[in-house]
């Protein structure tokens, strides 16, 4: 571990690196999950070279950065793990899976110091010392409990690699006195320097203080000015003292002396050595090769320090060369771009789109004989609108996989602290969703995979004794269905419990009856506050939930069904619209306003027949819709449309559902069906009760959207 | 104008690199990887090529000996970018053909100086 980094080092004088610190963070933040897929798909076992260096090449890439742009806390954290990694991918070490629990904790840590550097320092502070004291015992070959981690040295046949540059424990520099043996005390002298601030020191002593059982220090005098040195009494060994004190000064830096032993001659001899290695070492931050191609002429001595004899590196730098090249490709094809950018270009295209129906309108009545190259003109014109629509909304588009790789970490940890064994099978990860979409969709899905994973499964004792598998099997699943995308959360767990639901509604005052069917039965756990758990876990179960992920779909305008076999499992299918922006509607006319309606909510129109209307209590009206009673909204009244043919009224009705309820729209006529581009109302003008939006029409009128979800919870009340 | 290929897997460094020697005058070629920066070799005229050491596909100690089997790129100066500066390193480096090494993490000001130092 030859390397050295400095607090700040990486700010120039002249240079503004802070422009780049958006693009590391995304950079970083990526690296991390893909840090975290690989650590989870490690098998342990068999562990390639492959998997680890691209997992090493991860924490490299981080460190790099970060050490760059002067996060000195991510930089060493993510140090520790590089050290760490890069004694795996030598094969010094076996990978057990505490050193996979340390790894997925210290990413967790470097994205939480991340976010706090994004936030300007905002936010929680995040302790790393003690992941750092694992790291380093797990890279030194301890291990809690008494596995054995060090790999067997390797067979003295094998071509003798030089010693390992990055890896922690056989680093070259420091020179050891005495043979430093773990659990014996000793009284050593440190040395540290030379260093530009002795204060660099003092994070040292901070070692000591923060990590009990590390030992005691106490400064003494130091025999140049530009060192500091500390007597230290301790049970650890040089190595790990070593690999502590490498997070704030360089190894090189550093320099171990057994205080009993008597300084002999040759042990002198070393030392002095060592630390003219270092001082070396600290001023060296580039250098070229005498006669080597290109090299200038004046730095000839410099290079001198390049060691002279023959040694053959051919195998050194192949174990850095896997064949791990899509990410590379992925990325080389890919821009990066402000998602407002985006956003302001579809934004724009759905005015264009909006003029182009204008033309399309008013088009209608020429001549197609006088006009016919204006009339092609126009085709086109339409044509290429709408493709031109279709892309820019496809840019918004982003893969499932997106949200469905954060389940197999959250099942993991989830299975270990509930005690049950789960296996996560996803399906159509490549399927896109508007980014939207995906932002909102994240945080029910979660909810349902945790459920899932606490009510569903069962504990494998359980499950053997039902003669099931001992492994839970969890399936994610996402698919294109028409204009919708639909994603499903399925369990082979124990199922819902008619019973159980109907019973828990009773206790809770909801009107339930045995000739509900199960589809009706199962809607129940939507009620608020609604849970079967038996117990209350501290993962679930506290009731706040099904109701929520309910009503967080359908304010994305989607819908949630649930099915079930009590014993076999259970299927969650959320239906989703494919974007936010666009959306089928059904325009609907009340006197001489239009209304748009969401098509996926409108279940069917009809004429009204009288003798099917009753009036009941307060005026409010029923109508009866093949044996179903539902209530009459007219939307003349709830936004008190004014009439100027006092002759006409409403006369048909639009079934809508939402929520599981429908409720009957009152209209004067149909007027068709089509895409509209959603514009925000609340962001452009205040919120209105019963209305979700507004769209620009085709003759450049404005028609609000109305909120079915709201029009069946008023009809409720 | 002086054209500079920098060759490196993170975007941020990349971007850092190129900044930074696109204002001090030079004309700066990105690359993602070695292999890539192999193409993007072939078809620009490259002055200088600075190299990050590690890297997918192919790395910085690689990309150097694959450029200088090429005799278009026999005497260009290559400078290998790496987070180490061991003797193993350097060793590898001076085999492979590079010109010299700066050590990461760097300061731009420190970055142009080398540059300067190795073409005018």
């Amino acid at each position: 571990m030859a390397e050295t980094y400095q607090e700040g080092s990486g700010a120039g004088a002249d240079f503004d690196l802070s422009q780049f610190y958006q693009i590391f963070f995304e950079e970083a933040g990526e690296n991390l999950d893909q840090m975290e897929q690989m650590l989870l798909d490690l098998d342990l076992s068999s562990a390639n070279d492959e998997e680890l260096n691209g997992i090493f090449r991860c924490a490299h890439s981080i460190k790099g950065g970060s050490a760059t742009f002067g996060f000195s806390d991510v930089a060493e954290l993510t140090h520790q793990m590089e050290s760490l990694l890069d004694r795996l991918r030598r094969h010094e070490l076996q990978p057990i899976p505490q050193m996979v629990d340390v790894l997925l904790e210290s990413a967790d840590a470097s994205r939480s110091l991340l976010a706090r550097h994004q936030a300007g320092g905002q936010g929680e502070a995040v302790s790393t010392t003690s992941l750092v004291r694992r790291i380093s015992e797990l890279a030194a070959g301890l291990v809690p409990g008494d596995a054995p981690a060090v790999a067997p040295p390797p067979p003295p046949a094998a071509p003798a690699p030089t010693p390992a540059p990055q890896a922690a424990a056989p680093a070259p520099a420091p020179k050891v006195v005495t043979p430093a043996v773990a659990g014996q005390a000793r009284t050593l002298e440190i040395q540290i320097g030379p260093l530009d601030r002795l204060e660099q020191a003092d994070a040292i002593k901070e070692l000591f203080r923060d990590i009990p059982g590390l030992g005691a220090i106490r400064d003494i005098e130091s025999p140049q000015a530009n060192t500091r040195s500390f007597a230290v009494e301790t049970t650890s060994t040089n190595d790990d003292l070593l690999d502590l004190f490498a997070f704030h000064v360089a190894k090189e830096q550093v320099l171990i002396r057994d205080a009993a032993a008597p300084a002999s001659g040759a042990a002198a001899d070393e030392d002095e050595e060592t630390v003219l290695a270092a001082g070396a070492a600290g001023g060296e931050a580039y250098g070229f090769f005498s006669e080597a191609p290109g090299a200038p002429r004046a730095d000839a001595p410099h290079a001198a320090q390049a060691p002279t004899q023959a040694v053959k590196v051919a195998a050194a730098p192949k174990a850095s060369e896997p064949k791990v090249a899509m990410q590379a490709q992925m990325e080389s094809t890919t821009i990066r771009v402000d998602v407002k950018k985006v956003d302001q270009l579809i934004n724009l295209v759905g005015e264009l789109v909006i003029t182009q129906a204008m033309l399309a309108q008013n088009s209608r009545g020429l001549d197609a004989g006088a006009y016919q190259q204006l009339l092609a003109g126009l085709a086109d014109l339409d044509r290429n609108t709408r493709d031109l629509q279709e892309s820019v909304m496809s840019i918004r588009m982003i893969p499932m996989s997106i949200v469905f790789s954060r389940f197999p970490r959250m099942l993991r940890d989830l299975a270990n602290k509930l005690g049950k064994k789960v296996e996560l099978v996803t399906l159509g990860e490549a399927t896109e969703l508007d980014k939207g979409l995906v932002e909102k969709i994240t945080d029910p899905l979660t909810h349902l995979v945790r459920n899932s994973c606490d009510h569903g499964i069962e504990m494998p004792a359980d499950r053997l004794a039902k003669g099931k598998s001992e492994h839970g099997t969890i399936t994610l699943s996402a698919s294109h269905q028409g204009g919708s995308i639909v994603i499903e959360v399925r369990d082979d767990g124990r199922g819902l419990s008619r019973e159980k639901i109907l019973s828990k509604a009773q206790e809770r005052g909801i009107e339930v009856s045995e000739q509900m069917s199960d589809a009706e039965v199962w809607q129940l756990i939507f009620a608020p506050g609604f849970s079967t758990a038996d117990e209350v876990t501290d993962v679930s179960g506290r009731g706040v939930g099904m109701d929520v992920v309910k009503r967080n779909i359908a304010a994305l305008n989607g819908s949630v069904e649930i099915d079930s076999a009590e014993g076999y499992g259970m299927k969650v299918s959320v239906r989703l619209p494919l974007t936010l922006a666009i959306m089928d509607g059904m325009s609907v006319g009340v006197s001489d306003e239009v209304y748009i309606l969401p098509l996926s909510s409108v279940v069917e129109s009809f004429q009204v027949n009288a003798d099917d209307v009753s009036t009941v209590a307060q005026g409010s009206q029923l109508v009866k819709v093949r044996d179903e009673y539902m209530p009459v909204i007219a939307l003349e009244k709830i936004f008190q449309v004014p009439r100027f043919d006092p002759n006409k009224s409403s006369n048909i009705m639009v079934v809508v559902e939402a929520d599981g309820s429908r409720v009957a729209l009152l209209v004067d006529e149909l007027l068709g069906q089509h895409q509209v581009v959603v514009k925000n109302l609340e962001s452009n003008y205040r919120k209105v009760p019963n209305v979700s939006g507004a769209t620009i029409l085709g003759d450049g009128t404005v028609a609000l959207i109305l909120d079915t979800g709201g029009l069946v919870r008023r009809a409720r009340h | 104008m002086q054209s500079i290929l920098a060759v490196d897997d993170s975007p941020s460094m990349r971007k850092m690199v190129s900044f930074t020697l696109t204002g001090a005058g030079y004309h700066v070629v990105e690359a993602v990887d070695g292999q890539d920066a192999l193409e993007k070799a072939e078809s620009h005229n490259i002055d200088l090529v600075l190299a990050d050491q590690n890297m997918p596909r192919l790395d910085g100690i690689g990309l150097t000996r694959k450029l200088r089997e090429n005799p278009k790129f026999k005497t260009i100066p290559i400078l290998i970018l790496t987070t180490e500066s061991s003797d193993q390193m350097k060793q590898a480096g001076r085999t492979a053909g590079a010109t010299g090494w700066l050590v990461k993490p760097f300061d731009p000001n420190r970055l142009i100086e080398v540059i300067q130092k190795v073409i005018r």
